[in-house]
């Protein structure tokens, strides 16, 4: 059985380029699922998903209230709601406070998600200019998961990244290319 | 949290050992129960979790036990925790679009009753009310209506009851409004004070603002429209079953019900008891 059963991952500014980057170079039988925060602008509807999914030929889906997480499946939190995750595999939505001015937040789908898959996550902070995902991902290490950092020196935005540091040791700091070589090898459920 | 360490019985134990902040949290929901009846026990748990370690800050607690002890010996407290526990937030003519859709399809279909009675199920500080009172205003369907407000939280209920806003936020009801489909213009309802708008008290004439759990209350009327927006977002799907059942129950035949943008019937029990009649808006109708 695979250690890693899903993959969590921030980024702000500078994290279209840096998502389709890291996503467009993962195996096309990349099983685990992959779950997305990146920040918008408010509103009510966003073309992320459909947008991620032309562009990269894999299925790609806005998370939704109570809808299991499947393998196979890059999931993007849609604006204006923050996105967790529950024990039982399943998404929630909420419209809580505004963490680091973001909703949806990077910290609310880490920790959360940290809670629920504890060892088995994967977690992973790219570039941003805000501080939101860098507590999120000392849940993950806390919760006994694997935490991977964009090498700030590589990010457009070094600031997101340079939170997570501040906070803790991640396991890798790699640029985009080293990341996705990484999440290829620790899905193992594919081979 | 510095609690959340697993106790290191040995590899064999790792995976029954639940984290000490867990085993509290369930504690504290159960104490809640037991003592004030209030039932959080089928809420979505990773919000609850975020919502009680933000009153552990608050409330400088240190540990969920602690806070427990507080909340079953100081009953003022509980009311303080009630406030964390339930999310206010809203606004007036909340994704405008939904309103539209609701005075396009649904109104032409309701003035063909005598006499209405519509349900806004969790209306939090009273925004959802105006709005729909307004709305009904503008439709010449006011008069006719009995609009039931409902809501768990007492000092939410008191709000939406005095039907004071800040004045900060009139500047985007009104843009939501006029979005809406509003006839008239939003200052028309509303008297400014320096900080405050006061809405205007005939919105209010039909309207009766009572105590009721989706979790644990009945149905208590029948109804021809119900709205429940972004209160099920917060509930597990045994949980919302159970509203969708009350709203089901509730409303007479051919009865509408109208959702928040991410709320669905679509995975509940109760998908094959309503045709949807607007997909993107949420607005539904029984069977």
């Amino acid at each position: 059985m695979n250690r890693y059963q899903a993959v969590v991952v921030g980024a702000s500014a500078g994290g279209v380029e840096a998502l389709l980057g890291l996503f467009g170079a993962l195996p096309s039988h990349f099983a685990l699922p992959i779950m997305t925060v990146l920040h918008l602008p408010d509103g009510r509807h966003s073309q992320l998903a459909q947008v991620f999914e032309r562009r990269l030929g894999r299925m790609v889906r806005e998370g939704q209230d109570k809808a299991p997480i499947e393998p196979g499946i890059i999931y993007v939190a849609g604006p204006s709601y923050h996105l967790s995750v529950e024990r039982d595999f399943t998404f929630s939505l909420s419209q809580e406070d505004r963490v680091h001015y973001s909703r949806p937040s990077i910290d609310v789908l880490f920790e959360s998600a940290a809670d629920a898959y504890g060892k088995g996550l994967v977690g992973v902070l790219l570039t941003g200019a805000n501080e939101d995902g860098a507590k999120g991902l000392v849940s993950v290490q806390q919760c006994g998961g694997l935490t991977l950092v964009q090498d700030p020196a590589q990010a457009r935005i070094a600031i997101m990244p340079e939170a997570a540091l501040a906070l803790m040791r991640p396991d890798y700091i790699l640029p985009i290319a080293g990341l996705a070589r990484l999440l290829a090898e620790l899905d193992t459920s594919a081979c | 949290m510095s609690s959340e360490q697993t106790a290191d019985l040995g590899a064999g134990h790792e995976a029954r050992v639940e984290h000490t902040t867990d085993i509290e949290i369930r504690l504290l929901i159960e104490a809640i129960y037991l003592k004030y009846s209030y039932d959080f026990r089928d809420y979505s748990g990773a919000s609850i979790k975020r919502r009680i370690q933000h009153a552990l800050h608050q409330f400088d607690c240190r540990t969920v036990s602690a806070l427990q002890e507080r909340v079953l010996y100081e009953p003022a407290m509980f009311m303080q925790l009630l406030q964390y526990l339930t999310i206010p937030v809203s606004e007036m003519f909340r994704d405008p679009e939904h309103f539209l859709a609701l005075r396009r399809e649904v109104v032409p279909l309701l003035k063909t009753y005598p006499s209405l009675k519509v349900w806004v199920a969790g209306c939090s500080t009273g925004e959802e009310v105006y709005s729909m009172a307004i709305m009904l205003h503008e439709e010449g369907l006011l008069d006719r209506t009995m609009i039931y407000a409902t809501d768990i939280n007492p000092t939410s209920l008191e709000r939406a009851k005095q039907g004071i806003y800040s004045l900060e936020n009139i500047r985007a009801y009104t843009r939501n409004y006029q979005l809406a489909g509003g006839q008239s213009a939003f200052s028309d309802y509303y008297t400014a004070g320096y900080e405050h708008a006061i809405m205007d008290s005939r919105l209010r004439r039909n309207v009766t603002f009572a105590d009721h759990s989706l979790a644990t209350d009945s149905v208590f009327s029948e109804t021809q429209l119900v709205s429940c927006r972004n209160v099920l977002i917060y509930f597990n799907r045994k949980l919302q079953d159970r509203a969708f059942g009350l709203f089901h129950d509730s409303l007479s035949h051919r009865g509408f019900l109208m959702l928040g943008s991410k709320e669905t019937l679509d995975f509940s029990a109760y998908s094959d008891a309503f045709e949807t009649l607007s997909k993107p808006e949420r607005i539904y109708r029984k069977l």
